[in-house]
């Protein structure tokens, strides 16, 4: 079952790109198939109710390389089928939004889409290290394609730029992950990848801090944490509509699911350590990434570098490290997946429109397209953390939950709710509201981006109103991993993630 | 009957849906029907229930609706709380709120944005009602930002002035300041307390912290930062001016009435926490004390009919917030729901008058209004009567109980002294604005048509802001029960005169202008206070230096980010490396040679001298 998650993706990429001969439309079907098809397999997920214990709905492991100790192992547990839900949610919608923008080589864009988010899928599920490094590459190799083909005026740079930054630090990853699989075999004297074998290692305290780097940063790259985070705002820039929704909604959240599936649990004594640095720069990444939205004046851009202050609040709950937090992070990852999306897809549909993003030849907008104007405020709104939209339900748990580690951190974390409606609310003012500066004779939103944007709409209310849904479903992978390291993997005690201070400390 | 709370938000919610569903194609003369026959729904629900509530024995009712987050110990319901408090708060955003409804199917009866209006309006009701209902802080908070986002929305109503869309993100801005440091205080009060349900969380504080002490002060100053935010007080007070550049009827609604009120309530919600803090109560009467003065010395200078009023709003919660320092939580409510009645009258009735004038907002250029807009004169006239408490209108009485509250509480002479200046004070600024704007010589270029929607509810709240100060709600139920206590003599004497003596110098500097007041601003100490007070003494000025303008250049240098420079020095230093390395590349074969050569002497060197 979750092979074929995979393989019906890859399958359908390749078909869709065939597919071109028969026509511009038939790719454009035949992703959207491939992805509803995708869809349907979860279902069942969705039926079975969720177990009290043993986080893993599902998984499968068959031997592939069995010299190195590399399976090929995937797993679904409640974290990872939220993120798979998402990956195939904005995979739709990002088929939709380049339903009309995509008029060159449909095929091979789709194909393209489809591998990326193939890849995206295999990274979430993988539960060897090293399956997990090849769905990491693969998933970029197709994004740089998108960017470098579709883009936009700068789409070379941007996509060699995307391409250095994943590169690099995917380099220092792959380096700390065969140091710790020899680590182990000098231990265990077997070589495995496999997830709940390494967990097992047992590391010098200066060795596993160099380790923890090592993947720290190839995840805080992705995700993206100040001070690597330049790279964001030229890709999610120059990339086509459909490229800006999949690199914002999906592609970093597994710098996000990395850090929390691999970094703290593997080493999670260093994480003690490490974690005022983590969420000093999560706060960092927060007011910086706040202030320099408000400084731009390229649409998409800002919108760009407000994911960088979105993801900082990420940061901050993972390294926070509790129930509370923990789920937050969940909630942020799926609300700010879909807010930015739609964020990215409206400045998509104003380019299309009137061929720029530059904010200072818009203004007044409401009075030719009101409902692209409205929907834009919704999801701005939604964005600064409105209670009762999915955004503020994450940033809302991250806080409260942080608060209990460390005080001061989250005082100043909580001032990014001050600026989120400074560049919130100027994006607003320069686009929609204030004077008409040039007139623009456009069509507003039609019945194709209404359906995609009512989605978008029902899913951040959604999250916004009843985040419980959700919460339970996370809750089963929460427990185990606040607890120990799943059924029949349970860690000693004294590996437990760092201290006392991880659990849930409950009531005073 | 009181298990249909949960309907009284709901009402306009739909409304609101329904209104922005139709995307402005409903037929203009629906539009009224839904968008304050929503409200009006509510009103008369709210009604019910409430005589249903008053005629029980005051028990508190409790309504979980669903379960909106719970994550371990923590859990959060969209539950409702009704009691005498909440009931309060409740007759007034329906009741005076379905009166500014009904308002404004007549004020904004030409406007384009008709349908989009009301459907922020029903919004409004709906956030304002979850505020005051909620149960626990961080429903109320959801209500606490919902009726800012609304507000947002209204004061920015009129979008292609970039003035109110700056003056909409000012308010929105600066509440959030206040609205973070409540956040914050809700973190704190979480990770001391385990819970959030607000009458658990007042019991587990009274349990586990003694009176006075730190962590009971520093979670009751958070949620004063809040308050301070919401209802416009110092420091945070600078946005309601601004505010004023949405239509009156949201003056009325939300930066008169309900919203600007909601401070009160949250510190009258959470008193128990408060009273864990006297020094924190007794900074909370003095930021009320100062406010209260600040803003009515700046109300004396305004030109702007609106303007005056918001400072006038400010200079009354302030009243509150004394109030409720000095413990007197029912009379902080108490005036809080008179001066919803007479300010949003006062509101209307400035409405009334720019309606009927041609859009003037400056009162210097009106003058002899009174023959021609009458319903308007004689609801600014009751208005300001009550505003300025003359004896026996509703105002009269809760300024009244607040002072005589004040006058016994520790410091309380100061708080006392300071209220009643500001009653002499108010007394002045109001009755400037009704002599200046209605008296003099008859206007001829004015003419009120204010037809059946716009002044019945003149009428009516003008009938509340007379009679309203008769009835009160059994707000003992809520509070611990505190006798306002007696002036004594001199000091009731006082508090009786002040109001009267301020109407009789506005009496002598603007009616009968036997001293004229140019006399004082003309002079050179004269202007430059006049100059100091017409700015709101100076505190814009000083944030934008502080703050906003550093936050702006900031931004701007660094448009292009400075983190960036890293990665193109690298991207620089390869290239320049990759055309040094190039260039060594020249095909000759004498170079190569001598490189050869160069390097093998070199090596050899090396080897043989280490």
């Amino acid at each position: 079952m979750l092979a074929a998650l995979i393989l019906v993706l890859a399958v359908g990429g390749l078909l869709a790109w065939q597919a071109e001969r028969y026509g511009a439309n038939a790719p454009r079907w035949i992703a959207l198939m491939t992805l509803i098809v995708d869809g349907a397999l979860l279902i069942p997920y969705f039926a079975g109710g969720f177990p009290e214990a043993g986080v893993w709905l599902d998984d499968i492991r068959l031997h592939w390389i069995p010299r190195f100790g590399i399976s090929f192992h995937l797993g679904l547990d409640g974290v990872s089928l939220l993120l798979v839900v998402l990956t195939i949610f904005l995979g739709l919608m990002a088929v939709a939004a380049s339903w009309t923008e995509i008029r060159e080589r449909v095929g091979f864009f789709h194909f393209n889409l489809l591998w990326t988010l193939a890849g995206v899928l295999g990274v979430f599920l993988a539960l060897d290290l090293f399956l997990f490094f090849v769905f990491w590459e693969i998933m970029i190799v197709p994004m740089y394609f998108l960017i470098a083909l579709w883009g936009h005026e700068n789409r070379a740079y941007a996509a060699i730029k995307f391409f250095l930054f994943t590169q690099v630090s995917g380099l220092l990853m792959l380096l700390a992950m065969v140091v710790l699989v020899i680590i182990h075999q000098r231990d265990a004297g077997v070589y495995t990848f496999d997830y709940f074998d390494l967990l097992q290692t047992s590391l010098e305290l200066n060795t596993a801090w160099w380790l923890m780097l090592g993947f720290f940063i190839a995840f805080t790259v992705k995700l993206p944490g100040v001070p690597f985070h330049t790279w964001l705002p030229d890709a999610h820039t120059q990339a086509p509509t459909g490229g800006s929704v999949i690199l914002a909604g999906v592609m970093l959240k597994t710098g996000a699911y990395g850090l929390l599936r691999f970094v703290i649990p593997l080493f999670p004594e260093t994480v003690a350590d490490f974690s005022p640095i983590a969420m000093g720069l999560g706060v960092a990444g927060i007011l910086y990434g706040g202030m320099l939205a408000f400084a731009q004046s390229d649409m998409k851009r800002l919108v760009a570098y407000s994911s960088v202050s979105h993801m900082g609040f990420v940061l901050v709950g993972l390294f926070a490290w509790n129930a509370l937090a923990l789920q937050g992070v969940v909630i942020t990852l799926l609300a700010h997946g879909i807010s930015s999306a739609a964020l990215f897809v409206l400045a998509g549909a104003v380019q299309e429109r009137i061929h720029t993003r530059d904010m200072n030849r818009m203004g007044g907008l409401w009075t030719d397209v009101p409902r692209m104007a409205a929907i834009g405020l919704f999801f701005s709104v939604a964005a600064l953390g409105m209670p009762g939209l999915g955004n503020f339900i994450g940033e809302f748990l991250v806080l409260l939950g942080a608060y209990r580690v460390d005080a001061a951190m989250t005082a100043a974390a909580a001032l990014g709710l001050i600026i989120a409606p400074v560049y919130s609310l100027i994006l607003i003012q320069r686009a929609f509201h204030g004077e008409t500066r040039e007139i623009h004779r456009i069509r507003d939103f039609g019945a194709r981006e209404l359906a995609l944007m009512g989605f978008l709409i029902v899913a951040t209310v959604w999250i916004g109103m009843y985040p419980q849904s959700m919460l339970d479903v996370s809750d089963t992978w929460l427990k185990n991993s606040l607890r120990g390291w799943g059924e029949g993997v349970a860690q000693p005690n004294d590996s437990q993630p760092p201290g006392e201070r991880l659990a849930d400390r409950g009531e005073p | 009957m009181l298990n249909y709370l949960g309907l009284i938000p709901l009402f306009p919610l739909i409304g609101f849906l329904i209104l922005v569903a139709s995307q402005g194609n409903m037929p203009r003369r629906w539009v009224p029907w839904i968008g304050a026959g929503s409200v009006g729904l509510s009103a008369v629900l709210a009604a019910l229930v409430g005589i249903e509530f008053l005629s029980g024995s005051l028990e508190p009712y409790r309504q979980t609706l669903w379960t909106w987050m719970r994550v371990g110990h923590f859990a959060s319901g969209f539950s409702l709380y009704l009691d005498a408090l909440s009931l309060n708060m409740m007759f007034v955003v329906t009741g005076v709120g379905f009166l500014i409804h009904v308002y404004s199917v007549g004020f904004m009866a030409d406007d384009a944005g008709y349908a989009r209006f009301f459907a922020y309006m029903n919004l409004f009701v709906f956030a304002m009602l979850v505020l005051v209902l909620a149960d626990n802080l961080v429903l109320l908070y959801l209500g606490w930002e919902g009726v800012g986002l609304c507000s947002y929305l209204l004061i920015g109503f009129w979008y292609e002035n970039p003035e109110n869309g700056a003056a909409a993100r000012k308010a929105f801005v600066m509440t959030r300041v206040g609205d973070t440091a409540m956040a914050i205080g809700l973190f704190l009060l979480f990770a001391r307390l385990g819970t959030l349900d607000i009458q658990a969380l007042l019991n587990r504080a009274s349990a586990a912290w003694p009176v006075g002490s730190g962590m009971a002060a520093l979670a009751a100053l958070l949620l004063l930062g809040g308050a301070v935010g919401k209802s416009a007080q110092l420091p945070l007070q600078t946005w309601l001016p601004d505010a004023m550049a949405g239509p009156t009827p949201i003056s009325a609604l939300i930066h008169a009435a309900t919203m600007v009120t909601a401070g009160v309530y949250l510190i009258a919600r959470t008193h128990t926490l408060f009273e864990l803090a006297p020094a924190v109560l007794q900074l909370v009467a003095a930021v009320g004390a100062v406010t209260l003065l600040i803003a009515g010395f700046t109300a004396l200078t305004q030109r702007d009919i609106k303007r005056i009023l918001a400072y006038s709003t400010i200079s009354q919660i302030g009243y509150m917030f004394l109030a409720l320092g000095v413990t007197a939580f029912s009379s902080a409510i108490f005036h809080l729901t008179t001066h919803a009645y007479f300010k949003a009258l006062l509101f209307l009735a400035a409405g009334a008058v720019i309606h009927s004038y041609h859009h003037e907002h400056d009162i210097f250029r009106m003058g002899g209004l009174r023959k021609r807009l009458p319903i308007a004169f004689w609801s600014f006239v009751i208005g300001s009567a009550a505003l300025t408490a003359l004896p026996f209108t509703s105002g009269y009485f809760s300024k009244h109980e607040i002072l005589a509250s004040a006058f016994h509480a520790e410091n309380g002479f100061w708080f006392w002294a300071a209220g009643t200046l500001g009653a002499l004070l108010t007394g002045i600024y109001s009755f400037r604005l009704v002599f200046i704007a209605f008296f003099g010589p008859e206007n001829e270029r004015a003419s009120e048509h204010l037809g059946f929607a716009m002044s019945v509810p003149l009428i009516l709240l003008g009938a509340l802001a007379l009679l309203g100060g008769f009835v009160s709600m059994p707000l003992g139920s809520v509070f611990p029960r505190s006798e306002p206590g007696e002036l004594g003599l001199i000091a009731g004497i006082f508090t009786d005169l002040a109001p009267l003596v301020g109407v009789g110098i506005a009496v002598l500097l603007y009616l009968l202008r036997t001293y004229p007041v140019e006399a004082l601003t003309e002079t050179r100490w004269g202007d430059m206070l006049h100059r100091f007070w017409f700015s709101g003494w100076g505190f814009d000025w000083l944030y934008g230096k502080l703050l906003v303008n550093p936050f702006r250049w900031l931004a701007a240098v660094n448009s292009s980010d400075i983190a960036d420079d890293i990665y193109r020095g690298i991207a620089a230093a390869s290239q320049y490396a990759h055309r040094a390395f190039a260039a060594t590349q020249t095909g000759q074969l004498r170079w190569y040679v001598a490189a050869f050569t160069g390097g093998t002497v070199l090596a050899i060197a090396l080897g043989i001298l280490s």
